[in-house]
């Protein structure tokens, strides 16, 4: 009963640390997009007064919206608040976690967009049906080459005191290192493949097709007001903290241990987030084909190479 | 001033509909969201649906055709919500006034849905970003 206490509690606290850093992260997007405008942008309590003046809002549900309509984004949220939990469990405690804790994270971390789809195509709204339509391939488009990364790591991975070596433990994997340099060198290649990966899955420019507001009027979340749309929005929010946390865990070291070890990792963070936010801001909005092409004919490719590099080290 | 009302005034999200104008009030509009206006920074956002919306900036005389339609999209704006007549034919429809076509001041036709929305008048043809900018601040601050 104590154990599983503890656990509701850690939920609870790394769900809230996670929220509270992913709306500061979404302040500096719009800070940094803001100076690369050469505008001023707004104040940091910007994306904390946009949710609470969403929670202040009517709630509308269309006569046309199916039943489930308020449920996708809640799932979306608690399947977002899990996945931060595990990350930082196995960054902060890696023996706390458990083998196969990363494929569960993997998961996790595809639910979020799966209830984007769940939710577009339940609104009864055909600008939902097509943004949910194009989420659902750019799903099937991204999730080949992150899974592709991820294994290469997990090849490439050296004998650890934590939990041996090719092994599925989160916290294995951030606290090991790779194989010498050819293993780093696939562990490299999965991380700028991973960085993509994440952008797409964020839906950010360039990959902002399923919700492209000057064509299809919000996409999915087009019939949404209120609370669930601020569930959206706090969702997109935590998977902005989250995704970037996740690639360090699993590409770059890791939040490792010690002061200088946890400073060295929030400044990775940052070079993540601000790489993100200027790849934003450089880019026009692609076309769902080139975005498969790019995914399954670009990295890909890159995916088995680094593969093979971790295989052969 | 509550939480609720301060959330309000610092993130109002604007949808713009245009219900009949000639364009230059929505020049003028988007204006504002250019580099030397910069309406950013005060939270103001374009969405691009109306049901994300705090604030409806309609332009326009309101035409016939668009009549029906001005009405469902307040009804379909979450209250609270503020309705925005941008330019001199959204404020009285001006020398349109007495077209075949027009039919009735913007502020006339959501008061049918809505007897008690709160509607802000910002005049001028088009009226300036600096005017559409004061006008919102007046707004925003009377609400409290």
């Amino acid at each position: 009963m104590g154990d599983a206490l503890w656990w509701i509690v850690l939920f609870l606290v790394a769900s809230t640390g996670t929220l509270i850093l992913g709306l500061v992260s979404k302040w500096i997007d719009r800070k940094v997009t803001a100076r690369v405008h050469f505008r001023v942008g707004p104040p940091w309590y910007q994306p904390f007064a946009d949710i609470i003046k969403l929670l202040g809002k009517e709630t509308i549900v269309p006569e046309h919206a199916s039943p489930g309509f308020l449920l996708a984004p809640l799932i979306g949220f608690a399947a977002t608040c899990l996945a931060a939990t595990m990350i930082w469990v196995a960054n902060i405690n890696p023996k706390g976690g458990y083998v196969g804790d990363l494929i569960v994270v993997l998961y996790l971390l595809a639910i979020p967009s799966l209830m984007l789809v769940l939710g577009g195509s339940l609104s009864g709204n055909p600008h939902a049906s097509v943004g949910a339509g194009r989420e659902m391939k750019l799903l099937l488009a991204y999730e080949l080459p992150l899974i592709l990364a991820v294994l290469a790591v997990i090849l490439g991975m050296q004998s650890s005191g934590v939990a041996g070596a090719r092994t599925l433990s989160l916290g294995a994997i951030a606290r090991g290192g790779m194989r010498g340099p050819v293993a780093s060198a696939a562990c490299v290649v999965g991380a700028l493949i991973a960085f993509f990966c994440i952008h797409a899955k964020l839906g950010l420019v360039p990959f902002d097709i399923a919700e492209a507001e000057t064509e299809i009027m919000g996409g999915p979340l087009v019939e949404y007001s209120g609370p669930p749309l601020a569930l959206f929005y706090m969702t997109r929010a935590m998977l902005f903290a989250t995704l970037p946390l996740f690639l360090v865990t699993v590409f770059w070291g890791g939040l490792g241990p010690g002061v200088g070890g946890w400073a060295l990792g929030f400044v990775k963070y940052l070079v993540i987030v601000v790489g993100m936010v200027l790849v934003r801001n450089t880019n026009p909005r692609v076309r769902i084909d080139h975005a498969l092409k790019f995914f399954w004919f670009g990295l890909t490719p890159l995916g088995i190479l680094a593969l093979a590099f971790a295989m052969v080290s | 001033m509550g939480l609720k009302l301060w959330a309000l005034k610092k993130s109002p999200w604007v949808y713009h509909a245009n219900v009949g104008a000639c364009n230059n009030c929505d020049i003028e509009i988007v204006n504002c969201l250019t580099p030397a206006f910069d309406v950013e920074r005060f939270g103001m956002l374009l969405v691009p649906s109306p049901r994300h919306a705090d604030a409806l900036l309609v332009t326009g005389i309101c035409t016939r055709q668009a009549k029906p339609r001005l009405q469902e999209l307040y009804r379909q704006t979450p209250k609270p919500c503020v309705v925005f007549c941008i330019g001199a034919c959204a404020c009285s429809m001006g020398i349109f006034a007495d077209g075949y076509h027009a039919a009735g001041p913007v502020d006339e036709v959501i008061k049918e849905v809505d007897p008690n929305a709160i509607i802000a008048y910002v005049p001028g043809c088009p009226p300036r970003p600096q005017a559409i900018i004061a006008g919102a601040v007046k707004a925003l601050n009377s609400l409290g």
